[in-house]
């Protein structure tokens, strides 16, 4: 299947930038690990909220 | 590569929504894996769904902001935008072409034999307001009296919420069908909407209304796993433009934010290379025909 092989354009240098995006999402989530967000998302997401699906 | 497409979409598909047990509990899913956010759209009141939905999750934790202040809680949807934020970096909207189950439904509907229609490219837009709106604003600012918002995606637009949870919902539990009323069924018509405009047209919920399709779009330029135009092997024939599922001439314009790395011009349509895939700036060459420029083509 896919293989990284080295090509004629395998000169082209390495992106940067989105590895620096990543890193700031990466820190916002774990602020909001930090802050207790998971929690609160398993607590919406093990109920079922009807007038959200459009039920009552 | 379209079959492993095909392979890698069911299994996730079916990943998402593996709790099989809900024909006889008649109940979702409750067990601790709803802490991650799905990485498509799948609703989290599924009675299948072993996963959170990230835009659900997001409107309810802006919908409690004000009354999670009030209670000394910082719940600002950090933990949720940032999971997104990370897959988008990562891969954009291939997640919308590789993961995301109502993409997939999309896809199959849309083989059902009909005349094709292309979808104008003004309405790519629409979704970006329906993201900013009903996903971030509404819920954040339209409050009752008691401070609390209502997720306004999920109530009045999200036909996979009433695909994958309120129709089952329904089955499940009959006493439910009492309470049914204008708000069900206006879901239900939209639902039904994009439904036959999937037959006529190719994913047409993904390009016009899904916000998730929306913030992942966001990440177009920087996503670290893309395809790569090489303009000096372009014949310009327009292969590319005809398997596009989503309307994008690749040649004309290879970072467009409607791309979802579904590799269809590069596998299927592509003969002459000029269209390869790359990860954070190297290129991940595939055994097919890659890599033969015009000079190198020469007798």
């Amino acid at each position: 299947m896919a293989k990284t092989t080295s090509t004629p354009q395998s000169h082209r240098r390495a992106r940067k930038n989105p590895f620096f995006v990543i890193l700031v999402f990466l820190a916002m989530m774990l602020a909001g690990i930090a802050t207790g967000e998971p929690d609160r998302v398993l607590e919406q997401a093990i109920q079922i909220c009807l007038g959200c699906i459009g039920i009552g | 590569m379209e079959a492993l497409r095909k392979w890698i979409q069911t299994i996730f598909g079916l990943l998402v929504n593996g709790y099989w047990a809900f024909p006889f509990t008649r109940a979702i899913y409750q067990g601790p894996l709803k802490v991650i956010c799905a990485p498509g759209l799948n609703c989290y009141s599924c009675p299948a769904a072993t996963t959170s939905c990230a835009i659900g999750s997001l409107q309810h934790l802006l919908a409690g902001l004000r009354l999670s202040l009030e209670s000394g809680q910082y719940y600002f949807g950090l933990y949720v935008v940032g999971c997104l934020g990370v897959l988008g970096g990562l891969f954009g909207r291939m997640i919308c072409g590789w993961l995301c189950p109502f993409g997939f439904c999309q896809e199959l509907i849309h083989k059902t034999p009909s005349k094709k229609f292309h979808i104008p490219a003004i309405l790519n837009y629409l979704k970006y307001g329906i993201l900013l709106i009903m996903v971030i604003l509404l819920p954040l600012l339209a409050v009752d009296k008691f401070g609390a918002g209502s997720p306004w995606f999920c109530k009045y637009l999200c036909p996979a919420g009433t695909l994958e949870a309120g129709i089952p919902m329904l089955i499940l539990q009959p006493n439910l069908r009492d309470i049914i009323g204008t708000l069900f069924y206006s879901k239900l018509s939209i639902l039904i909407g994009f439904t036959l405009w999937s037959v006529f047209a190719s994913r047409p919920f993904c390009r016009t209304a899904c916000p998730l399709g929306a913030f992942y779009a966001l990440f177009a330029k920087i996503q670290v796993v893309r395809l790569k135009f090489h303009p000096e092997k372009c014949t310009a024939c327009g292969a590319c433009h005809s398997v596009c599922p989503m309307g994008v001439k690749f040649n004309e314009s290879p970072e467009d934010k409607e791309c979802i790395t579904c590799l269809a011009c590069m596998d299927r349509a592509c003969k002459v290379g000029a269209i390869s895939l790359e990860v954070g700036g190297l290129p991940l060459c595939l055994e097919r025909g890659h890599a033969r420029t015009k000079h190198e083509q020469a007798p």
